[in-house]
């Protein structure tokens, strides 16, 4: 049971980010490098897909550098793992879930000699990174492909929880779908766990049951997509490729891809050039992936790539401004033509059209 | 051919001691086996997982940390399971004494309240848990529903409440609308004993309970009636025990004890309240209770024990690539291991071939 793996925010609790005092960068022949999971790696979701970045390391760096993990780690009790990986020579240690961010911010301070990154949390410090994934730009696209393929005109989403991250993915979906179908409805469900393949599958059961023809899924097992295939509907798949688990249903994945971020960390530590930073990596950094588009009409699989290319190239943000809130008014803008960072990052609304409410 | 039991009229204390010396060998006999089936070597595996955390001064605090709640609520859970109640909801009790502990640490929070506020922090703490467990108690007592049930059921309605608060009206505001509260001021905070240590106060009140617990078991009415009570109710009702009157006080005592616990982590180690609080602490509490045979001091030791697996699978995960399945599985075997050999000391195992029997 966790609740992990949230976005964290940019400004804020800032932690001063470069007092680049003592701990003068060195070169390095061999580090180790060590990980953190929440969940178990064989969960072909969020721990999977991290332990996927681990091995790409280890590849990338034959003799060079060695990795290890530690999997399945409870986030009220996990300052005694980190700090474990701290005291066996680990130079370089990734903690995976939102909830490591008070344990991952305590140990870091008792060894400012060893790097630490956090992924999705907002607290930092000179020798802690934070990094994330704007996986919204992927259901800017799917949302898309949703709306022009769905012939109930209603489609249908399985959240993890109601907290920013699957907010701004609901957001992104929908704005997504609108924009190529003004008149489509979303049925959400909320499954109030990240991993649970009976909860999750009961969920897209329901929506299914209640006429939805597309299926988005914002948890990790592959039950949705796989009750999508069992009724001919379709589904996309999240965090890895799930087309293995439906052929027929799959559209595309997003996939979370950080073996690229983390072999550039890796090296920075090994050439002596690691800092302290915020990460927040998307379709053009390859951070999130799209899977080949498949099972679908020529016309959709275009459009579907023309918008990947347009967020890949900075010309679309799926938080563009005009952005109008449930209640019909206008949702103030506060970065350049779109929502800023942190509006996405702490978004607690729905845009016009949703018509559930945000469980409090 | 078959088994037959019958129970030994006495067996005495050294047998018994032996038995859980026996129990522990055999269970790592089982699990050097299945290291040595996956190519590793057991020898490696023993070094890393016992005597590395044994000799080493901040393994040595870790273990204490993380054997506190589960010392704490094990020695609670042992006054029920002595009078043959099954509470099986310590990890709702614990979560519902975080809670209302946890309430005024928020309450206080930036107000600069004094050196009061910890302590009725704790109180709170005991005060929620024994109210959860009271639930069961009364229900059982009152309508005569199984309190295995009813404690259970109340673990998730107890977590559901926690999960609510925190991302409800108990969300930091300042957090992004993460589900999570605002961090504890100091004074809302149980120290370390050491500065700088990780081992907080927690500990001392699980060192307490299990001297109390030793005298009033021991050598008290209190625990004699216990006692009868879990081994013979009706010669309990004869002698003028209250059964009622029993089961309401254990599910007080034990709920009182797993919400001490809970604020004791939420105050000590964790600094805030979250929607998981704890990796199971009220149920791992049960196998402890369970190894420690419901003896004080049994379960102090067996809460070291269970601290250790925890500890030294981490341990192992990390120097030898040992998956985290197999701490799993070797606390199962240890358990079964302590189970089976405190049978064979409380029976006489007897073959009985077919026709031969009785």
């Amino acid at each position: 049971m966790f609740s992990g793996k949230v976005f964290g925010a940019l400004a804020g609790v800032a932690v001063l980010a470069l007092s680049a005092t003592g701990a003068v960068a060195q070169a390095k022949d061999k580090i180790k490098v060590g990980f953190i999971y929440v969940g178990p790696v064989g969960d072909h979701g969020w721990s999977y897909q991290h332990d996927v970045g681990r091995q790409a390391i280890e590849k990338a760096f034959p003799g060079k550098v060695t990795t290890t993990f530690v999997e399945s780690v409870p986030e009220a009790d996990s300052e005694r793992a980190i700090e474990q990986l701290a005291r066996t020579g680990h130079d370089l240690i990734f903690t995976t879930s939102f909830g490591f961010m008070e344990p991952t911010l305590k140990v870091a301070k008792k060894y400012p000699n060893i790097k630490f990154e956090h992924a999705t949390g907002f607290k930092r410090n000179p020798n802690l990174s934070t990094y994330a994934a704007k996986f919204h730009e992927g259901r800017y696209i799917i949302g898309q492909i949703a709306g022009k393929m769905t012939k109930s005109n209603t489609i249908g989403y399985v959240g993890a929880f109601p907290i920013p991250e699957v907010i701004a993915g609901i957001n992104a979906f929908y704005l997504g779908a609108q924009s190529v179908n003004p008149a489509v409805k979303i049925k959400i469900v909320f499954a109030n766990t990240w991993y649970d393949p009976a909860k999750e599958g009961d969920a897209a059961k329901a929506l299914l049951d209640q006429g939805v023809d597309m299926l988005a899924q914002h948890t990790d097992s592959p039950a949705p997509i796989q009750a999508a295939e069992a009724r001919g509907k379709f589904g996309f798949g999240q965090a890895s490729d799930m087309e293995r688990f439906a052929p027929k249903a799959q559209l595309t994945a997003i996939v979370d891809n950080w073996s690229d971020y983390y072999v550039a960390r890796a090296k920075a530590v090994l050439d002596g050039t690691w800092k302290s930073e915020d990460v927040w990596g998307g379709l053009a950094s390859n951070m999130v992936v799209m899977t080949p588009y498949k099972n679908m009409p020529d016309d959709v699989k275009k459009l579907a790539q023309e918008t990947e290319a347009a967020i890949r190239s900075g010309k679309l943000n799926p938080f563009k401004c005009p952005i109008t809130g449930q209640d019909g008014k206008e949702i103030e803008c506060k970065g350049q033509g779109a929502l800023s960072d942190e509006q996405v990052l702490g978004m607690n609304f729905y845009v016009k059209g949703i018509e559930d409410k945000i469980p409090q | 051919m078959r088994f037959e039991l019958t129970p030994r009229t006495n067996s005495p204390t050294v047998m018994r001691v032996f038995a859980s010396v026996a129990a522990f060998i055999t269970a790592f006999l089982i699990a050097g086996f299945v290291i040595w089936l996956m190519g590793r070597s057991p020898i490696a595996a023993f070094d890393v997982y016992v005597l590395q955390p044994l000799s080493d001064p901040w393994s040595l605090q870790e273990l204490i940390v993380k054997a506190t709640p589960m010392a704490l609520i094990a020695i609670g859970l042992s006054y029920c399971f002595r009078a043959n109640l099954w509470n099986i909801g310590a990890e709702g009790q614990y979560v519902i004494g975080a809670v209302l502990g946890g309430w005024l640490a928020l309450r206080t929070h930036g107000t600069d309240a004094g050196a009061w506020v910890l302590p009725l922090m704790l109180l709170l703490g005991v005060i929620g848990g024994a109210l959860w467990g009271l639930i069961p108690a009364f229900l059982k007592t009152r309508f005569g529903v199984n309190e295995i049930l009813t404690s259970l059921m109340l673990v998730y309605v107890a977590q559901l409440i926690l999960d609510y608060l925190v991302r409800g009206p108990w969300r930091d505001p300042k957090g992004f609308n993460f589900p999570q509260s605002v961090t504890f001021d100091p004074s809302a905070t149980l120290h370390p004993i050491l500065e700088g240590g990780r081992v907080h106060y927690g500990a001392v009140f699980a060192a307490i309970a299990v001297l109390v617990t030793a005298i009033v078991l021991g050598r008290t009415l209190f625990g004699y009636r216990l006692k009868l009570t879990g081994d013979a109710p009706r010669a309990a009702r004869f002698a003028g025990f209250s059964s009622k009157a029993t089961i309401l006080a254990v599910f007080a005592i034990s709920g009182g004890l797993a919400g001490l616990a809970g604020i004791s982590e939420v105050s000590g180690q964790i600094g805030q309240l979250q929607p998981s609080i704890s990796p199971g602490y009220g149920f791992t509490a049960i196998t402890v209770a369970f190894l420690g045979r419901l003896n004080p001091i049994g379960i102090l030791v067996a809460s070291l024990v269970v601290a250790l697996t925890f500890i030294g699978g981490e341990s192992a995960q990390i120097m030898l690539k040992l998956p985290l399945d197999l701490t799993q599985a070797f606390q199962g075997i240890l358990l079964l291991c302590v189970l089976a050999a405190d049978a064979m000391v409380s029976y006489r195992i007897r073959f009985v071939t077919r026709g031969g029997g009785k």
